[in-house]
């Protein structure tokens, strides 16, 4: 696992990188719990540009985003989704639970 | 000979594997040209049955997991993924959207894609015995 993240006008960005599935996913999960927590943004993106492969390990990752941003009284938005991890995300329903921003393709 | 090429791979439950065994597949698989596209949906499937077995069909120790793939004469890939682990009890609930004993690291969507992005999908199961899924995808000939 390899992410770079930046805080700026109470939004936080975060970059995931390569591929996402379940050896990986634990530590995106509490990585990202961890930023939001001590930052409290006031919106979050997940940037997926960079990741290349996702499975539903990665579903995991969003959906416990979205809960840490609910508690906080914020709002979630994934950008930058390729081909293949843009077909995992409609095939689970996740694109109705968070706004996808300026997906690649 | 029903088939025009297979081959068959054994590895241990663990994580390491789901990328190794995703990639084994894609390489198999790229002797019938298949396009971007069928490729990522092949990875994907064949990555969320290995994990199923790594997470649940072995909670708590490893074991082992047998993949067969299989080169079917209508330009078909065969995928058998198959561990001999706990089993499930209740097949019909464990391949529901959202079904999952598997925490908040899980989402129980893993069947519902499998099922999606193949172009046929079965499960047999056998409590205390293990699991195998089979699946099978038909691929678009190019010019
Ligand atoms: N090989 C297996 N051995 C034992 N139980 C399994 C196996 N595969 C699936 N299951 C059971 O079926 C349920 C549904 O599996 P599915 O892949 O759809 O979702 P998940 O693995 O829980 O979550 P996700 O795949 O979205 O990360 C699992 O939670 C588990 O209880
Ligand atoms: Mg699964």
């Amino acid at each position: 696992m390899r992410f770079t993240s930046f805080l700026q006008d109470k939004q936080l960005t975060v970059a995931l990188t390569g591929e996402i599935d379940h050896h990986c996913a634990k530590d995106y999960i509490s990585s990202i719990a961890s930023k939001i927590e001590v930052y409290t943004p006031q919106t979050c993106i997940l940037d997926f540009q960079e990741v290349t492969f996702m499975d539903s390990s990665g579903i995991a990752v969003v959906i416990n985003a979205l809960r840490s941003m609910t508690r906080i009284n914020g709002q979630l938005f994934l950008t930058g989704l390729n081909k293949q991890p843009m077909k995992v995300f409609r095939a689970s329903g996740i694109d109705k639970l968070v706004e996808i921003k300026e997906a690649v393709s | 000979m029903k088939f025009e090429n297979y081959m068959i791979l054994e590895f241990p439950s663990k994580s390491a594997n789901e990328s190794f065994a995703r990639a084994a597949v894609a390489c198999f698989a790229a002797q019938l040209d298949p396009t971007m596209e069928e490729l990522g949906d092949i990875r994907t499937a064949v990555s969320e049955a290995v994990t199923n077995c790594i997470v649940h069909a072995y909670p708590n120790d490893i074991g082992l997991i047998t993949l067969r793939c299989r080169i079917l004469k209508d330009n078909t890939l065969d995928i058998v993924i198959k561990d001999k682990g706990i089993g499930i009890p209740d097949l019909e609930q464990a391949l529901k959207p959202m079904f999952t004993t598997g925490g908040f690291e899980r989402s129980g969507m893993g069947f519902t894609i499998m099922e999606s992005f193949m172009t046929s999908f079965s499960v047999t199961s056998q409590p205390g015995k293990g699991t195998s899924v089979h699946m099978r995808r038909k691929l678009q000939r190019r010019k």
